[in-house]
Order: structure tokens, then sequence, then C-alpha cells
């Protein structure tokens, strides 16, 4: 191996190791077996170029060293999405710094061998030594049917093994495999080409060795329910009520409690460490690592939501549901997967898109992902909501405010669509890879199993998140802090903070602001929360309490109440609170989602189309809005 | 095709954006035997039964696939043993 990336950390602890690779389809079992065979030491990398992970860990099997690569689950070589070309690329060996594997494992579930077996022929025609492990194997008999692995090996003339994952049934085997690839029975003859070929070759092969079996019955039970014309729709709303009551009421709590510990650890730090770097420490580094932690708990339970219902096999039938919606906005039914994510955090959302196959459905999801009102909008809209909007009984128990609220979420949802929608019929262009899912059997999930892939996806989030909003956090306490400028004497703490701050870079370019944001009623205050927003959208709340600091040090909205312009009237009118609350539903000022987006995209392209009209969106809706309030009140 | 027909694909076309070689890595092949299960509340996608696995398709992309009547479940399109979309 001798094109090996001298700075890919697996392969240099292990230079000689052999290079072993998991291939096969999506729910064929492949990630649990890559689980059980290399324990818990699996590294996650990207390929070069391109966004899309791969999972390596090295093992021991007998006296050899194998480097286990899992690849992304594909139903052949013909690539229609980037997961599914990184298996094509990387099984050919034209992936620069990736070697090609030495030998492969080919993973089939056992109780669609009949379709299977088809990527298998084609893969054999690859003539890598390979073997073939044949996944829950106990769902075959359990319905009727019956499978001789033996004699299955003998008619394909490889190694063929089967297991039962979550019994561990038959991984021995596998790991005896392992430890000689080099031994392993080659077939006397590549099975051949063509679509019509290689169907009549796996029935040859089943003929002697499988009885298919017959039809889950438990599934169909299920989906009789799930996917029925009115009661499927009827759960497929209660789900998503659930989804949402958990996102909120439940990740709440934990997010207030961090974000006070954070507090507290900040002061504690500007008390005892004197001077700027106190200071540098409590507002900027600390409350930056406070900013990407408070949304830990969301994110966490995002994930382990969405988890268990792709585990079980809900979401592929939330996306069968949804795709005819989809559709009608340029979107497919796995969009809708990466809109829900997005009510948390654009973040994971613009990631889920990955296993969209068609470019355009998926780039078209990906552009409406930051339209959705994520987690960081919820402080802001609470804080003006609270504190500007009435509270009174609109119909019962439904409230004045709570009302608005639900009103900005269906405006943000809907503006999504659209935006999806024009995006595809006016930017995006050319033919769409088809829409085909499978609807895998449903099937109860292991609890390790998902706490692991829980687990990853909200690491990802704060490796992806996390480096930005703490660098923004640092780069904006130097903009508010530069130059320092010494306030006269006999004002409050508070008032000198204001002071310091109105005479800061952040407070100069607030300032110059004006003229584009006066329209929308946005003095400089605003303007510098604004810039702050730019880090993580709930920033704005903390750098307005700041700009916004007064000597008798009373609640945030009663400030902002008291605020007053230059002509003596208020600053925050019900028309300048309408116009930011819009403003906060469209515009994209969230640096993580716009290097996502470059990320994903592989070009500044579709970042700078997103953050520009939604900008404008922003803009234009804030003065619509202004201008509607004022002709109201 | 109504839902409960069992049919017998015969031919798949190649489709613009690579769909037709993507259905027969799927298993749509001349010769499978395709059922259809049921359809998307709206209508549209539908669910096929292929090969033991259950396939949700869009119209789109199931008129790639040409196929005719299989066994005793007659249908009114293919009643007459000519070739209709899937």
């Amino acid at each position: 191996m001798s094109h090996c990336e001298p700075g890919s950390a697996p392969r240099s602890l292990a230079p000689g190791a052999l290079h072993v690779a998991l291939v096969g389809s999506p729910n064929a079992g492949k990630t649990t077996l890559f689980n059980s065979l290399t324990g818990m030491h699996a590294k996650t990398a990207n390929y070069p170029g391109v966004t899309v992970t791969r999972r390596e860990a090295i093992a021991m099997f007998g006296d050899l060293e194998v480097m286990v690569v899992d690849l992304p689950g594909t139903y052949g070589l013909a690539a229609i999405s980037p997961d599914e070309q990184i298996v094509a690329d990387s099984l050919e060996g034209v992936i620069e710094g990736v070697a090609r594997p030495d030998a492969l494992v080919m993973v089939a579930d056992a109780s669609t061998l009949e379709r299977s077996l088809l990527f298998v022929a084609e893969l054999l025609r690859l003539g890598l030594p390979a073997c073939l492990v044949v996944t829950m194997i106990d769902e075959v008999a359990a319905r009727g049917g019956s499978i001789d692995v033996e004699r299955l090996g003998l008619a394909i003339g490889i190694p063929v093994v089967g297991v039962i994952g979550h019994r561990g049934v038959g991984l021995d085997s596998v790991r005896a495999l392992l430890a000689d690839p080099v031994s392993w029975q080659r077939p006397v003859m590549a099975p051949p080409e063509g679509a019509a070929a290689r169907s009549a070759w796996v029935a040859s092969v089943l003929a002697v060795a499988y009885r298919p079996p017959g039809a889950d019955r438990r599934t169909r039970r299920i989906d009789a329910v799930l996917l029925h014309p009115v009661l499927g729709v009827v759960v497929f709303a209660l789900v998503m009520l659930a989804f949402f009551q958990a996102i909120f009421t439940l990740a709440a709590p934990a997010a207030d409690a961090l974000d006070s510990l954070f507090g507290w650890l900040g002061d504690g730090v500007r008390d005892r460490v004197p001077g700027w770097l106190g200071e540098m420490l409590a507002d900027g580094a600390i409350a930056g690592v406070g900013g990407v932690l408070v949304f830990l708990p969301q994110i966490i339970l995002l994930f382990l939501i969405l988890t268990l219902l792709e585990k079980v096999g809900y979401l592929s039938r939330a996306a069968f549901l949804a795709d005819r919606l989809m559709g009608r906005f340029g979107m497919e039914g796995r969009s809708f997967v990466a809109m829900l994510s997005s009510f948390a955090c654009a973040i994971p959302g613009i990631l889920s898109a990955r296993t969209i196959p068609s470019e355009r459905r998926r780039i078209a999801t990906m552009m409406a992902a930051p339209l959705m009102t994520c987690s960081a909008r919820l402080p802001v809209f609470t804080l003006l909501i609270s504190g500007f909007v009435p509270d009174r009984s609109v119909l019962g128990p439904i409230r004045s405010q709570g009302l608005v609220l639900l009103g900005l979420y269906v405006l943000g949802a809907v503006s999504g669509l659209l935006y999806a929608g024009v995006l595809s019929a006016t930017a995006l262009s050319g033919p769409a890879a088809p829409v085909v899912m499978e609807l895998p059997p449903y099937r109860r999930p292991t609890l390790p199993a998902v706490l692991r892939q829980t687990w990853e996806g909200a690491w990802s989030f704060v490796r992806k998140a996390g480096s930005i909003i703490l660098g923004s956090s640092l780069v904006l306490w130097v903009l508010l802090n530069v130059p320092g400028s010494t306030p006269p004497a006999g004002l409050t703490e508070s008032q000198r903070a204001g002071h310091r701050l109105e005479h800061s870079a952040a407070g100069s370019v607030g300032k110059a602001m004006e003229p584009i944001f006066a329209p929308l009623g946005f003095e400089w205050r605003t303007n510098v929360a604004l810039i702050g927003s730019l880090a993580a959208r709930e920033v704005f709340v903390t750098t307005l309490a700041l700009t916004t600091g007064n000597e008798d040090d009373s609640s945030l909205p009663d400030r902002l109440h008291e605020l007053r312009n230059d002509d003596g009237t208020q600053v925050y009118d019900a028309a300048t609170v309408a116009a930011l609350l819009v403003f906060f539903v469209y515009a994209l000022q969230c640096m993580s989602t716009v290097a996502v987006l470059r990320r994903e995209t592989n070009s500044w392209r579709w970042p700078v189309i997103a953050f520009t009209s939604m900008f404008v969106l922003a803009y234009v809706g804030a003065l619509v809005a202004r201008v509607v309030v004022h002709v109201v009140t | 095709m109504a839902v409960g027909a069992a049919v017998v694909v015969r031919s798949v076309a190649p489709g613009e954006a690579g769909q037709g070689r993507r259905l027969e890595d799927l298993g749509v092949i001349a010769g499978t035997i395709v059922r259809v299960e049921r359809r998307a509340p709206m209508g549209d996608p539908t669910i096929y039964e292929v090969r033991n696995a259950r396939l949700a398709m869009r119209k789109a992309d199931a008129a790639l696939v040409q196929v005719e009547a299989w066994l005793e479940v007659p249908t009114a399109e293919a009643g007459g043993g000519g070739h209709v979309a899937l």
C-alpha cells in the first residue's frame, strides 16, 4: 500500500494492514456487522474533496491486522448520489489518497437475497477476493423460507457465512475468514454482465440453496395502519407533534441549565482573572463554548428520535407519505426528514440531505433548510413576543402570544417550501435521478446501535458548528471591545459598558449600518446585536442586553420599552418589533450554516445565493411588516 | 395498475438520468414479477413488491417499466395481453 496518505492517522498506525471494505445495500445490516467486528474503535473521516463520511477501524483477526472500512450503502455501482459515487470510486481504487481495498466483505439481507445477489454479481466482476455475509438468516426461517449457506457458497464459488447480528451468531466464522483473506476461494467464472444475464445467474445460484420467505405479515399489518389514507396521516401528524413536543419541552430545561452554568462560569472567571484577559475568557471563550453546548440537549434529542424512527423503519414511511407534497416544491420524501431536522438546527438538516440521490432535489432541500425556524431563533422570538405582544385569550385556551409564535413557524415553513419550489423552477435544471425508496421491514432496534448513531450525529454537529460558533464569538468580543475607550466618571457599571460598546468597532459598524436599516426601524443598538447574531442567532439577545445597559439594571424587555430615539419616540414600537420578528424568520445570519452549505455543495455559489436572497427576503418582509403594522395601529 | 395486481416486467427503458439502470439494480428486470401493493394517500408514489423487497416508486419513474398481466389477476388495461406502463 505504497500510495497511502501519510497524514491519515489510522493508516499510519498500521502501514501494513490489509484493507477490507464492507459493501452492501442500505438496511442490509452492514453497520451492525462493522460495529461487532471492530468494537468501539471506529474513526470517521471524510473522503478528500467531498463530504461523504467513511467509517474505518483497525482490528486484529487471528494474527492479521486488518483495516475494515464501512462503505455507504448502495444498490449498484452505477451511482446516482454522491454517497454511491464514493462506493464505486473506492472499489475502482480511483480516489487519491485512499487505497483500493484488498478484499471485499459483501453484506446481504437474507430475506431479499433475490435482489441483493444482483449487486453481488456486479461486485464479483471487480476481480477482488470476496466473501458474502448473509444477515438476518433467522427472519427467513421465521417467515417459512430456508437458506443453505454452504450450498450457496458452492454455487457462487466464494466463502458464504450466515449471521444473526443482534445475537452474535456467525460472527466468529466471519472473524476466522478475515484472518486469512488470501485463501478465500475465488469463483471459477465471473458472473455475467447485463440485467437479464445477472437475473438468470441469481436464479440459478438460488435454485439450489434458497427458498424465499413468505410475506412479512407483521410489517404488512403495521403498514395497513401507518400507511392508511386516513389513519396513516393521523399517526403521521401525531408523530410530528410528539417530535416537536420532545424537542422543545424536554430539551429546553437542560438548555436553560447549561446556559446558567456557563453564565456562572463566566462570572467566576471574570472575578478571578483581572483585566481584559478575564473579560475575553468570560465573554468570548466561555460564552462561545456555552453558545455551542446550549444547543446540545436539543441536538442529542433530535438525533435520538430520528435514529429511533429510522431504525424502526418509520422514517422511510414518513418520506413515502410526504413525497407527493414535497414533490410539488421540487423536492422528495426524504427532503421532509431534512426539513424536520432543521426545526432544531439547519446543520443536521443540511447534512441529512446527503441521502437524496438527485442533485437538484438535494440542493433545493439544503437551500430551504435554513428557512425552517431553528431553535436558535426561539430566544429572540421569546424575548420579543413576551415583551411586546399583549398576552390575551383569543379563543379559549389559545392565547395571542402562542398564536404569534405559531404564525412565525408557519411563515418560515411555507416560505421554505416556496423558496425550494421557485429555486428548482429557475436556478436548478437537468434531469432528476429517480425517486425510488426501499421500505424496510419494521425491526426492533438495539440500544447500543441507537446510542452509537445518536452520539455520532451529535458529535459531528459539535465539530462542524463548534469551531465556527466559538471563532465568531471571539471575533465578536474583539469587535465589541476594541478600541477600548474610557467612559466619563460618575456612570454606573452597566452605563460604562454601554459607553464602551457605543465607541467600539462594533458600535461604529452598527452606526454605519443605520442608513440601511433605518427604514425597518433598527438603530445602532439593534444593528450591533444583528452583527452578534452572525455567530449564532440567539447571541442577538445577549448582545442587545449589552448595548442597552442602563443605570437601574431593569429587565431587558423593560429596557427595550424605555429606549427612545433622539426625537423622543419609542425605538421598539409595535412596527419595529414586527419588522424584527419577520427579519429573523428569513435572514440567514448564521455563519455555521453558511459554512456547512459551502462544504456540502462544494462551491460558494449556493451559500452566496442563499445568504443574499434570504437577506433580501428578510429586508423586504420586515419592511412590509412594519408598514402593515403602522397602517393597522 | 390497480392495487393488488401482479404483473410481469417486459422491459425497462433507460430513462434520461440513469433511472432505468437503478430500477434494474433494484431487481426490476424483464421477467420479474411485480405486485402493486399500496398507493400513498395522495395517489403517488406507489409501493411495489419486487423480489421480496418493498419499493416506493413515483409514477414518473415507474412509467419506464413496461409490464403485462401475470396469472389470473386481469386488469382493464392489460386484459388484451398488450404491454402497458407499470
